[in-house]
């Protein structure tokens, strides 16, 4: 097929080499849809981001960022959620090397927790701030943040579930072609979101907290 | 349990790539908590390193790189990161000068 | 909160058009009343006719539970042409209102007048423009690049559903609720809950959201394929230029459709949760609306245009029998048009309050876009020259698409002058530009596809009598139908007016009502074109395939294709491969040999899909979140459900496939070869001669 070359198959995680021909072929376009959808959320997530630059000051008169955030829930989660990165890179790992779905799983379960804890934090924070009448509501700056960092979240619950997913799909089929590609994609959105999580951090906690 | 080169490999890319976002993100909240500069030099900082540490995260955790292999992905993120700023970048200069005009 | 509330929401009598004009028998209501009932006697006397047929087996297991790219192309543009006549008849309708509504109320109150220019630009957009032409690439661009099918068929199917269901959603607002009176672009304060308590903004966000979630993934579905699906030896510069402006368009999908859904996000946060994203009040601020929805709609317009553009480079190619002039300008011209579009959408708000450098800057931008655009038509006039031109139906639309929409492109470089824009800003001369734009640019490119493609698809050939009716009423009645609106525009006359006040510009109105008129005929002669030729199909049969003596690959099979498209993967080596197998006598060859090939089978998870999300945003729109809820599970739970199933495609024997290709070859050695001023007689088999 045109302009696809034998080494194009580097994703880790990636074992195919005694695949035919066809198979790869079909792999390799799998997930490079999913990179491209990948980006048009990423398109999303900057439109976001920028509308975020431009209501940065509008709380009318309510609570601002330097009020709410706390620097070590910020720091906290950020930990998390690299290091579930990194478990879901050996999640790859494992694939690839064909270490058998034991190993995967096992991963696939860390990964779950670490993330479930990023969200838990999340919320806890989420919380206190509605506690402190910071409540999207109350100004247009809370409701960009709320839906800024809530997108995030709710993509990272979405990734959650697509694990608890996984977990069965493995169960059932172990890692076949099938569910090969799409722990692949799982593992592309995982780390995206990561990307997403850094520019979270970096615009809106850090800028929040510089004074 | 036989651990082979290019398992090593795979494992040591991403075990620099998850040291490298801790250094990078630790760095740039001390940044933050210390006050090491005046407050827009600790912006720019900040941002300065979340450029970087995206890259990381690309290279280490996404496998992107600038071998001929990884062309159409790479031509993808290029081409998205140009959108991106032409967005964010045309939202802020257009609002932020509206916003301007109100005062 | 009573049981009803629960089961129904924001649902009352009142809700209902019929009950309505019940209660208050005005001209406007009788006339929504009327509507309603159109919408609703169509779909009983078409559940109905199915009925009587016995053709819901059939449809259910040949049609809407297809994978296969060229059905669901079909089935787009079927949905589409049922949109485009509501949406026509709504023109008719505003277009009648404003020639009697001068110093008086005309037939639609100011509320109902509203409710027609908001769907009928809804429509026309999201529900006519891109479903025709998603239909139209998801037809042909596979059969261009020597594939079997797109990407992801199955997301194909999924996509196709969910523009379907924004579809009813419009349809549904006809009878139960209101629609949005916000136009088209929605602009808060004004749909915001303050102003506009009613389902109506509500209708416009979740059907626009379903239509543009189907939109982005047919781009990523279409990008991919165009990427990874090629026929070995189709390289870039060998793509036919309809597949170019398909990936272009796809790429534009996928990167300008975002915005729009954080728009709409935002809008619906406002209105559901209470936010302040674009309220007057605590913050909000409705230019950042403003901004995204035209990062959205500028590169929408292009979506609307650059597939069009490809129509045109096919058709004046195969119909002046010469190569396209100027392939590698048209395609550098493509991607610079694709490009550009993202940096000029100030452009719709220059009056809004930014410092004149700004202004100033996207103004020169946007002129910038006639560059290319003027290389394209330079190109195309070059592609006719000494070629051997055939006037049919599609040349037609063709030469009247570039004398017009030069006279469009004009008027949007006046427009892009920021000062002059102060003047004609959201005056019926922006209604005359961009109507200029999209039925000479967009629908007469549809037109000629249509014409063009339609022996392909279903193995005969339109009329030509009722064809070149068909033109007379689209391009009299366009010209007739906006010229006027440009000389009201410089006049001053705003948009959007439910009722005028100077007599002096009656003349004008009532020409344009003419023209309204004309292109609603025009509709009409294409309906009527549809059914002659289906009841003459028997003198117009082209079995063979390549009845216009084309040059791509989809004319490379027979007509229609088999549903495998190729029965060998074609290798290709030049440009316009289908030309030059002609040529060196390598058409019409048996293969080497066959092989099986593996088809996805069909499956109601699109179905499912599509229509759960459409009852979940149904819910969303009455509050009946019971009803959401619902929907959601279903979608979602087919989707996981068949994530679980392994077996989803099915193998063609390669006996199977010799067997028909067998059969196509021998029926196309026993055609009659045809030379190119024969195409429209019913010598015409499919099969063409060779003439050089
Ligand atoms: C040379 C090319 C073009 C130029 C310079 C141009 C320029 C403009 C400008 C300046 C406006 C804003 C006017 C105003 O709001 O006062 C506008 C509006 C518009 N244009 Fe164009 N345009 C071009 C091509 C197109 C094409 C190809 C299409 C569609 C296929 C199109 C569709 C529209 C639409 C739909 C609007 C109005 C949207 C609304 O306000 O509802 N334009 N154009
Ligand atoms: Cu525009």
């Amino acid at each position: 097929m045109a302009g696809v070359t034998e080494p194009e198959l580097r994703h880790a995680g990636l074992n195919l080499s005694d695949d035919p021909r066809e198979v790869r072929e079909h792999v390799e376009s799998d997930v490079f849809g999913f990179w491209v959808f990948l980006m048009s959320d990423a398109v999303m997530f900057a439109c976001l981001f920028a509308v975020y630059a431009t209501v940065r000051h509008a709380t009318a008169g309510g609570p601002t960022a330097a009020d709410e955030f706390k620097f070590h829930s910020a720091i906290w989660e950020t930990g998390l959620l690299l290091t579930s990165s990194f478990t879901y890179g050996m999640v790859s790992i494992s694939m690839k090397h064909t270490r058998g779905r034991l190993w995967i799983a096992a991963f696939i379960v860390v990964t779950f927790c670490v993330g479930a804890g990023f969200l838990k934090m999340e919320a806890h924070d989420f919380v206190t701030m509605f506690h402190d009448g910071a409540t999207p509501e109350r100004s247009g700056y809370f409701s960009c943040f709320f839906v800024l960092v809530g997108m995030h979240g709710f993509h990272v619950f979405s990734g959650l579930v697509w694990m608890i997913l996984m977990g069965i799909q493995l169960a059932v089929f172990g890692p076949d072609e099938r569910t090969k590609v799409n722990l692949i994609r799982l593992g592309l959105f995982w780390h995206f979101l990561d990307v997403i999580w850094v520019v979270i951090f970096s615009v809106v906690y850090l800028q929040g907290l510089i004074r | 349990m036989n651990i082979s080169p290019s398992l090593r490999r795979d494992f040591l890319t991403y075990a620099l790539g998850y040291g490298l976002a801790i250094v990078l993100t630790g760095i740039s909240f001390a940044f933050v908590f210390y006050r090491l500069l005046v407050p827009q030099a600790v912006f720019g900082v900040v941002l300065f390193l979340a450029v970087i540490q995206i890259v990381v995260h690309m290279r280490c955790f996404l496998h992107i790189s600038l071998k001929q292999s990884a062309r159409s992905d790479l031509q993808l993120i290029l081409f998205s990161t140009l959108i991106i700023i032409l967005m964010v970048g045309g939202t802020l200069i257009v609002v932020l000068d509206q916003n301007a005009r109100m005062m | 909160m009573t049981i009803w509330h629960i089961l129904l929401g924001r649902l009352t009598w009142s809700s209902l058009a019929f009950v309505r004009a019940w209660r208050d028998p005005t001209l406007s209501e009788l006339i929504g009343a009327a509507a309603a009932a159109i919408a609703v006697g169509g779909a009983v006397v078409l559940f109905g006719l199915l009925t009587y047929l016995r053709a819901w087996r059939y449809l259910w297991s040949e049609w809407l539970t297809s994978l296969d790219h060229k059905r669901i192309g079909i089935m787009y543009m079927v949905f589409a042409g049922v949109m485009l006549a509501r949406a026509l008849i709504e023109a008719v309708v505003i277009r009648t209102q404003q020639a009697i509504a001068i110093n008086n109320q005309g037939i639609v109150g100011p509320e109902h007048f509203a409710e027609l220019f908001s769907t009928h630009g809804t429509i026309m957009v999201f529900f006519v423009g891109m479903p025709l032409l998603i239909g139209l690439m998801n037809y042909v661009m596979p059969l261009q690049i020597g594939s079997r099918d797109v990407a992801f068929p199955y997301l194909n199917s999924i996509s196709l559903w969910l523009t379907i269901g924004g579809g009813i959603m419009m349809m549904a607002s006809l009878v139960v609720g209101k629609f949005s009176t916000g136009g088209w672009s929605g602009y808060p304060p004004y749909t915001e809950l303050a102003f506009n308590g009613g389902v109506g903004p509500d209708y416009w966000i979740w059907s626009v959201s379903l239509s543009s979630l189907g939109a982005l993934m047919t781009g990523i579905n279409f990008a991919v394929t165009i990427y990874k699906f090629r026929a070995p030896g189709m390289t870039w510069m060998r793509l036919p230029l309809f597949t170019w402006t398909s990936l272009c368009t796809s790429i534009l999908m996928i990167f300008a459709v975002p915005p729009l859904t954080i728009a709409t996000l935002m809008l619906a946060a406002d209105r559901y949760l209470g936010m302040h994203f674009f309220t007057n009040d605590l913050g909000g601020n409705m230019m950042n609306f403003v901004n995204l929805f035209w990062l959205f709609g500028h590169p929408e317009v292009y979506i609307l245009i650059l597939p069009p553009f490809g129509v045109y480079s096919e058709v004046v190619s195969a119909y002046s029998s010469k190569e396209l002039y100027g392939y590698t300008s048209l395609v550098i011209a493509t991607m610079a048009i694709a490009i550009l579009s993202f940096t000029v959408w100030l452009h719709h708000f220059f009056t809004m309050g930014q410092s004149a450098p700004i202004n100033a800057f996207f103004g020169i931008a946007t002129m910038l876009i006639g560059i290319p655009t003027g290389v394209k038509i330079y190109d195309w006039i070059w592609t006719m020259f000494w070629g051997e031109v055939r006037l049919n139906t599609a040349m037609l639309f063709s030469i009247g698409f570039m004398v017009t929409f030069v006279i469009g492109g004009m008027s949007g470089i006046i427009l892009a002058t920021p000062p002059v824009d102060y003047m004609v800003h959201n005056t019926l001369f922006l209604i005359a530009h961009f109507h200029n734009m999209l039925i000479p640019g967009m629908l007469y490119g549809v037109i000629a596809g249509y014409y063009y493609w339609f022996p392909k698809a279903f193995g005969f050939r339109l009329s030509e009598k009722w064809g070149r009716r068909t033109f007379f009423c689209f391009f009299v009645g366009f010209y007739l139908a906006f010229m006027p609106l440009y000389v009201m525009g410089l006049g001053g006359v705003a948009r959007r007016s439910q009722e005028l006040f100077d007599p002096t510009l009656r003349p004008w109105t009532i020409v344009a009502e003419i023209g309204a008129l004309l292109l609603f005929t025009g509709l009409a002669c294409i309906f009527i074109q549809l059914y002659v030729s289906i009841k003459q199909r028997h003198q117009t049969r082209v079995p063979v395939g390549d009845p216009w003596d084309a040059r791509g690959l989809e004319w490379s099979m027979s007509a229609p294709p088999p549903e495998y498209n190729f029965a060998v993967i074609p290798q290709v080596s030049r440009r316009d491969a289908f030309y030059w197998r002609k040529k060196y006598d390598g058409a019409y060859r048996p293969a080497d040999h066959y092989r099986d090939i593996e088809l996805p089978k069909n499956s109601m998870c699109g179905i499912l899909v599509g229509m759960g999300l459409t009852a979940c945003f149904f819910g969303f729109v009455w509050h009946i979140w019971w009803l959401a809820f619902l929907g959601f599970a279903v979608a979602f739970g087919t989707a996981v459900v068949r994530s679980f199933n392994r077996d989803v495609n099915r193998v063609i024997p390669a006996a199977e496939v010799a067997a028909h290709d067998r059969r196509w070859l021998d029926r196309a050695a026993a055609a009659r070869p045809i030379p190119r001023h024969l195409e429209l007689t019913p010598e015409n088999e499919g099969l063409a001669k060779w003439q050089g």
